[in-house]
């Protein structure tokens, strides 16, 4: 349009915040607005967005039934494709429709900021009527010639789940059409999207892999190691927290094989050689740790079944809930202490102290705030733990994969310290819930993933990202939340975004400046 | 599997042919020999297991799935009804005709019942699968470290025939990556022509056999009427006899399953032939021609 005024040029390149509101943009929003989008006038927008705060809308909000806004949760495949990133040389192959396969790596790929790779069987309409088995043969060939694998690890997309695809005699049946070697590892799971959520997928592709190298009978009658198994989770930190892990296994000088370790292959430096697998738990020990003595979760609600499975083959189990904070980094080291018989090490033990000073020094800030935590159920445990440590008041803590059972669990953490008493476990409830409960019972900051951004906006509470998935952020991924190490990095992440806060809320010159201190 | 003297077996035929009768009645014969026995209807209709529970089950694992909100908010108690001499029963359930997806509902039924270790106590687990296997879900008994046996439903009907044959194209496709072989074939009268002989050949040209003939017999329609099991019924009778025969061959059958030998079209049609129920084309030219010439002649 020659007679609308353009604000770009070459010359000086205007950002698009800066862009969209030049003069030209603005008219053309406004032409939108009123020819073309015939919205309800400003005024009832406003009035229903008012009433949308308010108690009476709470009400019907939790009577809601039939749809869920902003779930907490992804679904099954990316779980399922994460676990089985962390496997040496794994290419995970969803037996399904391309798009499917494109949204779980952009997921993993917009948190990580890293490449991700994952081949799909590319199934279409013919597939969906004749079965995919066709497409398992071709696509089992064409993955293991073209990428190189040492492992393929199958997981399917709803479509396959729907017309009930048998994963297990589909491998078979194309290792017999030479697809790949008799001997290649092809382990699967099925993972329906439409049950459960990511962290039922990563349980599922767990077992999975470990049924692949655990069940075959030549095994039989080896005795145990003293080695120990951890399993990690699913955990948007995983790149720090393994990294912890092992460096808390190096100094108290044990045997660790942490299954599933993505910390590598979610992390490949940039020094001009693309790696399209890096690291992981080598497929050697991934058999021999069925071996091992005892197997630790670091997440319960990530690793039911596969738990189960370890305690089948005879290994001591241990469950936590994202150790997060001194006393559960207490609990997992004492544990690790007791399964090797060797004690904790004084150097995690002055980590420990500082880390109690540091507390103290800041505990003041935390005294009285309250707190809104949201995410995965076991994040949701760790952190509720954690801000009662340090003095804080967690109010709602709500997980969209939380069940029954884990109400009772956090109800339990609250019940345990005077600044639990007004909180309140909030399973199978979204984001929009959330919203309400925000409103009608406000917090003081709110501790989550990024897309509790559009709920900082609305209710102007702070939000603190510090679970999967931060879009927004970078880099967080790559420092570990988990040991006392971990504990301090959160503690100074929610302390940080406290006093930008105070300092916004001090801010005006004659007004509240009063308490703009220099000094915090 | 937890429960390694565990049978698991299966009733797969034409839609109609009396899978449902024939595997509860033989079921209730085998509770007679001291066996524990679940049932796992995997229809729709839900009506798999009436005769054992005198009812028709009306709590099936979806129905309750979706009153409960979803699957992993049911308990195993929830689910399994308990019929005639303690036999458990539970019925998958699935969709209105004509709306969602039964096979899944099959899939969501089983996964179900495994996790929750309904097989862990019991000797006999019995699949009773609607109509002929049309998709994955229906395919879901028979697939690895599921059903061991399929016993074929059948009678001397020519569509009865055919669908046995393809049943069993559904079992070699899936004998190949696991377990699953053919049992036999139970031959429910028809009072067709030659019925038992052409059973009997059927069976061999699967590779398997025929593991039983069931006569015909009213008193089954009477016992089913009274929603009961003719052993049940009159467990006096000749035909409660039949089943309790029945019975035993499959309970004395474990472990000489059969990947079966599934034959074409043109050769079951030859079979027929063979058997002079159905006519060659020069049978039927000459008798056309005999025919005009009868009418010619008149």
């Amino acid at each position: 349009m020659s007679d609308i005024a353009v604000s770009q040029s070459a010359d000086k390149v205007l950002d698009h915040f800066t862009l969209f509101r030049q003069p030209e943009y603005q008219a053309l929003f406004e032409r939108k607005k009123q020819e073309f989008e015939f919205g309800h006038p400003d005024e009832k927008v406003a009035e229903v967005s008012e009433w949308t705060k308010s108690a009476e809308y709470r009400e019907k909000n939790f009577a809601r039934e039939a749809v869920t806004i902003n779930p907490t949760k992804a679904c099954q495949p990316i779980g399922a494709m994460f676990a089985a990133q962390g496997f040496e040389g794994t290419l995970p192959f969803v037996h399904g429709s391309q798009g499917c396969v494109a949204y779980y790596r952009t997921h993993l790929t917009r948190h990580f900021k890293e490449p991700n790779s994952a081949v799909s069987s590319s199934m279409t309409e013919d597939a969906a009527v004749f079965g995919g088995l066709n497409n398992m043969i071709d696509g089992l060939a064409n993955a293991y010639t073209l990428y190189k694998p040492k492992m393929i690890a199958v997981l399917t997309t709803c479509m396959a789940e729907v017309i009930g695809d048998d994963l297990g005699g589909f491998i078979v049946n194309a290792k017999n059409k030479e697809s790949v070697p008799q001997d290649f590892p092809v382990p699967f799971a099925h993972t329906p999207a439409f049950v459960g959520s990511h962290i039922t997928g990563y349980d599922n592709m767990m077992k999975g892999i470990l049924s692949h190298f655990w069940d075959k009978a030549e095994q039989f009658d080896v005795p145990k190691t003293e080695s120990i198994n951890i399993i990690p989770g699913f955990d948007g930190y995983a790149v720090g927290n393994n990294r912890e892990l092992k460096r808390i296994a190096q100094m108290f000088g044990i045997d660790v094989t942490i299954l599933s370790d993505v910390s590598d292959n979610f992390d490949t430096p940039g020094d001009g050689e693309y790696r399209m697998y890096d690291g992981g738990t080598t497929l050697e020990a991934t058999a021999a740790a069925k071996h091992a003595k005892a197997t630790v979760t670091m997440q319960e609600y990530c690793t039911t079944q596969t738990l189960q499975f370890c305690k089948e083959k005879g290994q001591d189990v241990t469950k936590l809930n994202y150790p997060l904070g001194v006393g559960a980094t207490d609990e997992l080291l004492m544990k690790l202490a007791e399964l090797s018989g060797k004690p904790v090490p004084d150097a995690l033990r002055l980590e420990r102290g500082r880390l109690v000073d540091a507390i103290a020094d800041s505990h003041t800030y935390f005294h009285g705030k309250r707190f809104a935590v949201y995410g995965d159920p076991d994040f949701c445990l760790g952190m509720t733990r954690f801000l009662l440590e340090l003095g804080a008041e967690p109010v709602h803590i709500l997980s969209t994969s939380g069940s029954k059972k884990w109400e009772k669990q956090v109800k339990k953490v609250l019940e345990g310290s005077p600044f639990g008493k007004d909180g309140n476990a909030y399973g199978g409830k979204d984001l929009w819930h959330l919203r309400s409960l925000l409103f009608t019972e406000p917090v003081d900051y709110l501790i989550g993933n990024s897309y509790g951004k559009y709920l900082e906006r609305d209710t102007k509470i702070p939000l603190i990202r510090l679970t999967y998935p931060i879009f927004d952020r970078h880099h967080h991924h790559r420092y570990p939340t988990w040991g006392y190490q971990g504990a301090l990095n959160v503690m100074v992440r929610i302390l940080d975004r406290i006093f930008e806060d105070l300092d916004a809320k001090t801010s005006v010159v004659g007004v509240t400046d009063i308490s703009f201190d220099l000094v915090r | 599997m937890s429960n390694p003297g565990l049978r698991q077996i299966a009733f797969y035929g034409k839609g109609g042919i009396g899978k449902s009768t024939t595997s509860q009645n033989t079921l209730a014969a085998l509770v007679e020999m001291d066996q524990k026995i679940l049932i796992v209807g995997c229809d729709p209709k839900a009506d798999s297991t009436r005769l054992i529970l005198h009812a028709k089950a009306q709590d099936t694992v979806l129905h309750l799935a979706a009153e409960a909100g979803s699957v992993e908010d049911l308990e195993l108690e929830d689910v399994v009804k308990i019929g005639y001499k303690n036999i458990k029963c539970v019925e998958s359930g699935g969709p209105e005709p004509g709306v969602g997806c039964a096979g899944r509902g099959v899939i969501t039924a089983i996964n179900f019942l495994e996790e929750n270790g309904a097989y862990d106590d019991v000797d006999y687990v019995s699949y009773d699968v609607l109509g002929d296997v049309v998709c994955g879900g229906f395919a879901m008994p028979i697939r690895e470290n599921k059903a061991q046996e399929i016993y074929i439903v059948m009678s001397g009907e020519m569509m009865a025939l055919y669908a046995a044959n393809n049943i069993s194209k559904g079992i070699l496709k899936y004998a190949n990556s696991g377990g699953v072989r053919l049992g036999g074939l139970i031959c429910n009268e028809r009072q067709t022509d030659k019925e038992i002989d052409l059973a009997d050949a059927l069976a061999k040209r699967l590779g398997t056999q025929l593991i039983h003939f069931v006569p015909r017999d009213n008193i089954v329609q009477h016992a089913e009427l009274r929603r009961m099991t003719v052993i049940e019924y009159a467990p006096d009778s000749k035909q409660a006899d039949e089943y309790r025969q029945l019975a035993s061959k499959i309970h004395h059958n474990k472990g000489k399953g059969v990947i079966p030998t599934p034959i074409s079209m043109e050769e079951l049609e030859e079979m027929l032939m063979d058997f002079g129920i159905m006519k060659t084309e020069e049978q039927q030219l000459a008798e056309l021609a005999a025919k005009e010439a009868a009418k010619a002649s008149a």
